[in-house]
Parts: structure tokens; C-alpha cells; sequence
């Protein structure tokens, strides 16, 4: 009995060596390389920015800020909400000096709770105050446009959104609900028309509609016929064409007429943390953001409007001041849960 | 004495929920506890988790009986492709799904994807635990005129249901705190409430709210799988032979269509899809970017898997040997935290870390500090079971023989649960690999894994550059999945051989 009981466990711990190897050799890496880490750390950097905005994006600007300004900038990249939480935990001792938002409301949101500094008035006044913060906390620097995007062969496009919730539009409209922009114009819509109405709006648009993961997305099964219309932001059609190089697109784009809430313009701005400890050089990249270069790269590179006075869009692109948007502020659109809530409610997220 | 601070540790998330659900007063917890549509976020929660649990079930027993107790064709062949679902995250499956039929969505949606994704969590333990069952039980119960099926009910189920019970509890609060999948494939639970609130309004007294609510869902539930867990022996002399296998004649290739199907819904339709994704898409991935992610996912997966197994060996032992109010009390809270949704835990971690640890905040140990948090449970969970299966007599031998009590466990308690700590290790791992919310906040500046990477690219739709992340994924994950569902088999084909 007992030379069974013994040789049992011998054969376990033989069985057993490697699992020891494997558990142990790790063990020891883990103690060496946790010290080295704390020994390393971060914080070196000149800058530490919070991007919302994705690396794909913005990658590129920041490194030719690098090369102009000689600073050594450390970015952290993240959903937009998700850096907006984590810097409302963080408080003051947050090591960002500068938050990069993708959409006004978030920045609306940080600075209700007293977490963004003033910014200089000589720095933010080339931008239209429609698209900055009252209290100079934050500013907006490129803006983008919802539009319809449609095949002329198919359809004409509507004048207003709302008739996309009539018969003839039926399978033949695309949009993405989750997509945080159609989300906004979704809002929008709230603020100017009602709760009523809007819901109304939305059973309409998702019995005729299609729903796609993004605007990227919603374009292609525009441009590939699967359906004739889209709700999309502005760029996407434009980054498409530089894509596409000389060959025409099936697809354009159109506006609703003037005060429709199709045609919301939302901005992606920029606040410099309270907690900041580098002010100086968090001013300079939003100063770097509005300059001539930085307003180009936006006009250039992403599609976007350049929210700065006297730089034009891209080629192509209609004119910001030609857009006659809903009546409303951005700072109202900080509330999407009630858009959000709907948008469950009738089964669209 | 460590594993009681790790311990302590996971009540940060509770102590951090409660403070941000009562700042702004009562009245706004009962008002937002009070409303309808909190009820239905609940209810549809509850429903998935019992439905995703119940088919779990199902699935990992029937499956795991056919392998192990069956002449199944390639039973071998089967027993390891039938672990690897865990190895593919539920948002790239349900990513897949999606690519297959846009229109994918909804509760059954949810319910499959999930299931698919996490049916090994029952299969693993059932199948190592039929393995373990003395064939002597079942010829009496034959000789007496019971049937196959009979016998399978009344004599083996009863066994296997230690087994089953502490994967379903796996499941149970996996599908709770599941946002990626019911998020894609547009079904509300409280999890996604949690997330719309951080979301949309920037308003953590919601979020938190809710994260209470289903901390406080779990812990009944989880105290009544701790009750009915009873004070069962749950270890027995080990079987001098091999399991009896059933001959299913005829019936096998039949038999075969469970395994092949569940291979074709959760391993071949993620597969194909990356494949759809990388032939359709104009973006493409940098395989020097990649092999860097992989190679990060690894380490963070090594060292998170190591430090909770580190942890997890002294909590497994007492929740096995030494039943108090203090070790039953322990389990059920590392549980409780692993119902929350990631990023509850992921920003309760900024506000301690940011205040208290500063110096590694955003460092390495910070973030393998939140894998302890989130995954410390499955390295207890498979630590215990493996230690209440062997016999408390092993230790009380060598105890009477002159052993002090740490000599016997180093000697006795520690090698017997030597393939639990792995199978601990291992499905930590798994996880970390997986991990997208508490990563993306607490990781190094800098630092990418394979998860971060598939983020950033869907995030700006770029399908053909995410499809190589999304098999690294899977692939990384399946290093962990294999050595589970080799130590799970090991340990029995070793007792079938003494």
C-alpha cells in the first residue's frame, strides 16, 4: 500500500516537472521585470496627451508637432468616453496635460466638473465661438459635417430627413446607430423636435433602413448599389475619392435644406488639464493645432473643416460657412442617454 | 498572508462602486433602482445568463460524456478541438457572426455566440471528472438492470455535478459581465447600461448603480451554489482501471455531428470570417507590428497568470480543506468582482491606483494588479477542485508519520494539486490575453497587445488590418487552452494507469 501511495506521487511529480519549469521561469521574470519597470517608468516625456481620436488619425499631425516644436510627446489612445471616465477618477493627479476629444460633449463634460484650465484668449479667438466652450475651457479644432451620401442613378436626394420615413425610401436607406456622430445628429434631433417625434422618426428610419457597423461601411453599400442612400459624415466621402484617385465615384453627397438636423456640424477639440504640469507645452500644441499647419493637415489629411477663420477646406469639399446646420449648441448635446435609451428602446442598439 | 491582501484587493471595485453609487444621495439610488426600465436591464441579464448557463450545460456534459465515455471516432482529436472555443474572445465571434448575416442580433444571437464561446468552461472539468469516476459504481448499477442512459442519470450525473456546478458559475457571471458580444449584437443587459452611462452621459452615479445591482445578483447567486455545495465529500480512491466506453455501434457517426458542429459554428465561422476580412479589405496589417503585440499579450498574460496562481494556491487550499465563514466569504467576493463589467474595475483601479500607487500607475504591476482583480476566481476555482478531489487521508498519513502540517502540504497537498494550479494559470492567461477595457486604461504608455491592436483598428473600420489580431488572438489564447485541456486529461490518465 504504502509503495503504491509513494509511487503515485513520484509518477505526479514527474509528470509534474515541466509544469514546474513552466509556472517557476515566469515567476522569476515577472519579480525582474516588475522591478525594472518601476525603475523605468514614464513620465520623461515633455507632453502627455488623452486621445479619443484614433491613432490612424492624428498619429501622423503629432509626430510633425514632435518635429516642429522639438518636444517629446507621450500619447495614450482610447475610446473618447472611456478617457473621459478615467480622467474624471484621476482627478488632479492625472499625468495628462492635454485631452483630445473626439466630440464636443465629452469636453462639455469634463469642464462642467471643473478639470480644464482656461485657455488664453489670444489662442482660441480665430476659431467661431459656435464651436468653442463659452468659458474658454475648451476648443474646438476640426469640424465635420452629416450628410446624405445617395447614388444620382437611384434617387433624388430628400430635403429634409424626416421624409426617409416614407414608403419609397423603403430598404433603400443606410445608417450606423452606434456610430457616435449619428448619435449626435440623433440628439440634435431631440433638442429641436422632441422626444415624441424623434421615436416616431426613428421606428420610421429602421423599418425602411439598413443597419451597418460605421459610415465607412453605410459609403461602400452605397457605392457597391446595395442601398442608394446613407447618413454619413462629410470626410468619409472625400477620404473614398482620394482612395479611388481619377475614377469618378457612384456616389455624391447632399445636404437637407437649411436648419434640418441632418446636417449637424460637430467639432473634435482640445482642453489642457487643471492637473497639468507641463501648461507651457500643452499650449504650444494647441497653439500648434490652430496653426497654419495643423489647420491644413485637417483640411488635407482627414477631410475635416478646419475650424479656423481663412483656411479652406479641401478641394471638393463645400464650404463650412455654406452650411446651414440646425440652430443649436454643441454644449446641449452633452446628454446622449436619453438618445441613447431611445435608441435601445427601439431596437437600434 | 499575501493572498489575503490579493483578497482584500478584489474589494476595491465593491468599496469604489458603493462610494460613487451613494455621492450624490439616497433618494437618486432608489429613484434610479426604482425605474422600470432598471428592472427590464435585469431581468434580460438574469434570462441570458440562465439561458447561456443551462446550454452550456447541456452542451459541455453531453460532449464531454461522448468523448470521454464513448467509442466517438477521434475521440482524441475531438477532446482537444472541443476546448479551443475558449480560446476565440466573444466579440471576434460575434464580429463573425456578424460578417456571415448583418441582420445577426438580438437574444438567441447573444445566447448562441456566448454559449459557443463558453461551453468548455463546463466541458473541461466534466470531462476530467468522468475520467475520474470508478467504473466499479456503474457495472453494479448495470448488473441490476439499469440502462446505459439510466445509469448515466442516476449514478454518474450525481458525480459529475461538483464539476458542473463550478463551471456554470463560471459561466454564469461571465455572461453578467459580458459587454463586447450583447453590445454587437444589440442586446441590453445591465452591463450595457453600465456602459451607455459612462458613454453617453458621462454620469458615473448610473453606472455605478448598476454595478452594485449586479454585484448584489451574483452574491446570491453565488451563495446559493456555495449552500448547495453542502459539506459533500467530493474525493474518492481512485479508479484501478480505465473508464468504461460505451460502444455506440451505429449511433457513432452519428454521434460525431455534436462535436463537428460545434467546431464549425465556433471555431470555422471566426476563422472564415478573418479570412472574408483580410481577402475584402484594402488596409493591411505590419507583421513586425503583430509578432510585437503577441509577444506583449504573452508576457502580460505570463506574469498575470503566474501572480494570481501565486495567490490563488493558499485561497484553494483553505476553501478546500479549511471551510470558515472567512475562506467561504473570500471565494464569494473574488466571484462577486468577476461578474462586474471590466471597465467598472478597470477605472475603480485609476481612482485607487492614481491615489495610492502612484508610482506604478499606468506600469506594468499596476495592470497585472488588475488581472489579480479580475481573474483571481478561475485560478481559485480550478486550485480547489483539484485539492478537494484528492484525499484529506494522503495528508493525514504523512502527518501521523511525522510530517509537520507545511511539510505535508509542500510534500503531499501541493503535488496532488499540481495539474489545478496549472489548469489556474492557464485560464488566467486565457483571459488576460483576451482583456480589452482594464488594458487599454492601466497598460504602459505605449505598450500594445493584441487586444489593443484589433481595438484600434476596428475602431476606424479597417476589417483587413483587425482579421491578423484576431487570429493572433486565438492563436496566443490556444497555447492555454491546450495545456488545460492536456492537464485536465493528464492527471486522470495517470490514475487510470496506476
Amino acid at each position: 500500500m504504502g509503495s503504491v501511495l509513494s509511487s503515485s506521487i513520484f509518477a505526479r511529480l514527474i509528470g509534474a516537472r515541466r509544469t514546474v519549469a513552466l509556472i517557476g521561469i515566469p515567476l522569476l521574470t515577472f519579480g525582474v521585470a516588475g522591478c525594472g519597470a518601476i525603475g523605468g517608468g514614464s513620465g520623461d516625456a515633455d507632453l502627455t496627451i488623452y486621445s479619443g481620436r484614433a491613432e490612424s488619425l492624428v498619429a501622423d499631425l503629432i509626430t510633425d508637432f514632435e518635429d516642429s516644436s522639438g518636444l517629446e510627446v507621450e500619447v495614450r489612445y482610447a475610446e473618447t468616453p472611456e478617457l473621459a471616465a478615467q480622467l474624471l477618477e484621476e482627478g488632479d493627479s492625472t499625468s495628462a496635460d492635454v485631452f483630445y476629444s473626439q466630440d464636443g460633449g465629452a469636453l462639455g463634460a469634463l469642464s462642467k466638473e471643473g478639470l480644464f484650465t482656461k485657455l488664453p484668449d489670444d489662442l482660441i479667438s480665430a476659431v467661431d465661438p459656435k464651436y468653442r466652450a463659452t468659458d474658454s475651457t475648451w476648443v474646438g479644432v476640426s469640424g465635420r459635417a452629416r450628410v446624405f451620401v445617395y447614388n444620382p442613378d437611384e434617387v433624388e436626394p430628400p430635403k429634409s430627413v424626416y421624409e426617409l420615413t416614407g414608403p419609397e425610401w423603403a430598404g433603400k436607406v443606410g445608417y450606423a446607430p452606434t456610430n457616435a456622430s449619428f448619435q449626435s445628429f440623433v440628439t440634435a434631433m431631440r433638442v429641436l423636435a422632441g422626444e415624441e417625434k424623434t421615436r416616431e422618426f426613428l421606428i420610421g428610419l429602421k423599418q425602411n433602413g439598413k443597419v451597418y457597423e460605421d459610415n465607412g461601411v453605410t459609403l461602400d453599400a452605397v457605392e457597391a448599389g446595395e442601398i442608394s442612400l446613407g447618413l454619413v459624415n462629410h470626410y468619409y466621402l472625400f477620404e473614398r475619392q482620394a482612395e479611388a484617385g481619377d475614377t469618378p465615384l457612384n456616389t455624391q453627397m447632399a445636404f437637407a435644406e437649411p436648419g434640418d438636423p441632418s446636417s449637424l456640424i460637430n467639432v473634435a477639440g482640445v482642453g489642457i488639464l487643471e492637473g497639468s504640469d507641463d501648461l507651457e507645452a500643452a499650449e504650444e500644441f494647441v497653439t500648434y493645432l490652430l496653426s497654419d499647419e495643423g489647420q491644413q493637415f485637417f483640411a488635407t489629411t482627414t477631410f475635416e473643416y478646419p475650424l479656423v477663420a481663412g483656411i479652406d477646406a479641401a478641394e471638393g469639399v463645400p464650404p463650412l460657412s455654406s452650411i446651414k446646420g440646425p440652430k443649436i449648441d454643441l454644449s446641449d448635446l452633452d446628454d446622449l442617454q436619453a438618445t441613447q435609451e431611445l435608441l435601445a428602446e427601439v431596437g437600434m442598439i | 498572508m499575501p493572498s489575503l491582501a490579493a483578497a482584500g484587493l478584489t474589494l476595491l471595485p465593491l468599496g469604489y462602486l458603493a462610494r460613487r453609487a451613494t455621492e450624490q444621495g439616497w433618494p437618486v439610488v432608489t429613484d434610479l433602482l426604482g425605474r422600470q426600465r432598471t428592472l427590464e436591464l435585469l431581468g434580460r441579464s438574469l434570462l441570458l445568463a440562465a439561458t447561456v448557463t443551462l446550454a452550456c450545460i447541456v452542451v459541455g456534459v453531453a460532449l464531454a460524456w461522448l468523448i470521454v465515455r464513448t467509442d466517438l471516432p477521434f475521440r482524441r482529436t475531438w477532446a482537444v478541438v472541443a476546448a479551443l472555443p475558449l480560446a476565440v474572445p466573444s466579440y471576434v465571434a460575434a464580429f463573425s457572426w456578424l460578417a456571415v448575416d448583418p441582420g445577426f442580433e438580438g437574444f438567441w444571437a447573444a445566447a448562441m455566440v456566448l454559449t459557443l464561446c463558453s461551453y468548455p468552461y463546463v466541458y473541461l472539468p466534466v470531462a476530467a471528472a468522468l475520467q475520474r469516476i470508478d467504473p466499479a459504481l456503474e457495472e453494479v448499477s448495470r448488473s441490476q438492470g439499469l440502462s446505459a442512459l439510466g445509469t448515466f442519470v442516476r449514478v454518474q450525473l450525481p458525480q459529475l455535478r461538483f464539476a458542473a456546478t463550478s463551471g456554470a458559475l463560471l459561466v454564469a457571471t461571465y455572461t453578467l459581465s459580458e459587454f463586447g458580444a450583447v453590445s454587437l449584437l444589440r442586446y441590453d443587459t445591465v452591463t450595457r447600461g453600465i456602459y451607455t452611462s459612462y458613454r453617453a452621459s458621462f454620469d458615473r452615479t448610473p453606472a455605478a448603480v448598476y454595478g452594485c445591482l449586479l454585484a448584489a445578483v451574483t452574491a446570491l447567486i453565488v451563495f446559493a451554489e456555495y449552500r448547495t455545495r453542502g459539506r459533500g465529500r467530493y474525493f474518492g480512491n481512485a479508479p484501478s482501471r480505465r473508464p468504461v466506453v460505451l460502444r455506440l455501434r451505429a449511433w457513432r457517426w452519428l454521434a460525431v455531428a455534436l462535436p463537428l458542429t460545434l467546431a464549425a459554428l465556433a471555431l470555422a465561422v471566426p476563422a472564415m470570417a478573418t479570412v472574408y476580412w483580410s481577402a475584402k479589405g484594402s488596409s493591411s496589417a505590419v507583421w513586425d507590428e503583430v509578432i510585437t503585440a503577441g509577444w506583449t499579450s504573452l508576457r502580460f498574460a505570463l506574469y498575470a497568470g503566474v501572480a494570481c496562481a501565486f495567490f490563488a494556491i493558499p485561497l484553494g487550499v483553505l476553501a478546500a480543506r479549511h471551510r470558515s465563514w472567512l475562506s467561504g466569504l473570500i471565494e464569494q467576493v473574488t466571484w462577486v468582482v468577476h461578474s462586474l463589467p471590466g471597465l467598472v474595475i478597470a477605472l475603480s483601479l485609476v481612482f485607487f491606483g492614481i491615489r495610492l500607487a502612484n508610482p506604478i500607475y499606468q506600469q506594468t504591476p499596476m495592470l497585472i494588479i488588475a488581472y489579480v482583480v479580475l481573474f483571481l476566481p478561475l485560478a481559485v476555482g480550478a486550485i480547489r477542485a483539484s485539492v478537494a478531489q484528492s484525499s484529506p487521508g494522503l495528508e493525514e498519513a504523512a502527518r501521523s508519520l511525522g510530517d509537520s502540517a507545511r511539510t505535508a502540504m509542500r510534500r503531499i497537498t501541493l503535488p496532488l494539486a499540481l495539474p489545478g494550479i496549472g489548469a489556474g494559470t492557464a485560464l488566467v492567461m486565457l483571459a488576460t490575453v483576451k482583456e480589452l477595457p482594464a488594458t487599454i486604461l492601466l497598460r504602459p504608455t505605449g505598450a500594445d497587445t493584441l487586444a489593443t491592436q484589433l481595438w484600434t483598428a476596428t475602431s476606424v473600420g479597417r476589417f483587413a488590418e483587425a482579421a491578423p489580431y484576431a487570429a493572433a488572438i486565438v492563436l496566443v489564447a490556444a497555447i492555454p487552452t491546450l495545456a488545460i485541456s492536456r492537464w485536465s486529461r493528464s492527471t486522470s490518465t495517470l490514475e487510470a494507469t496506476q
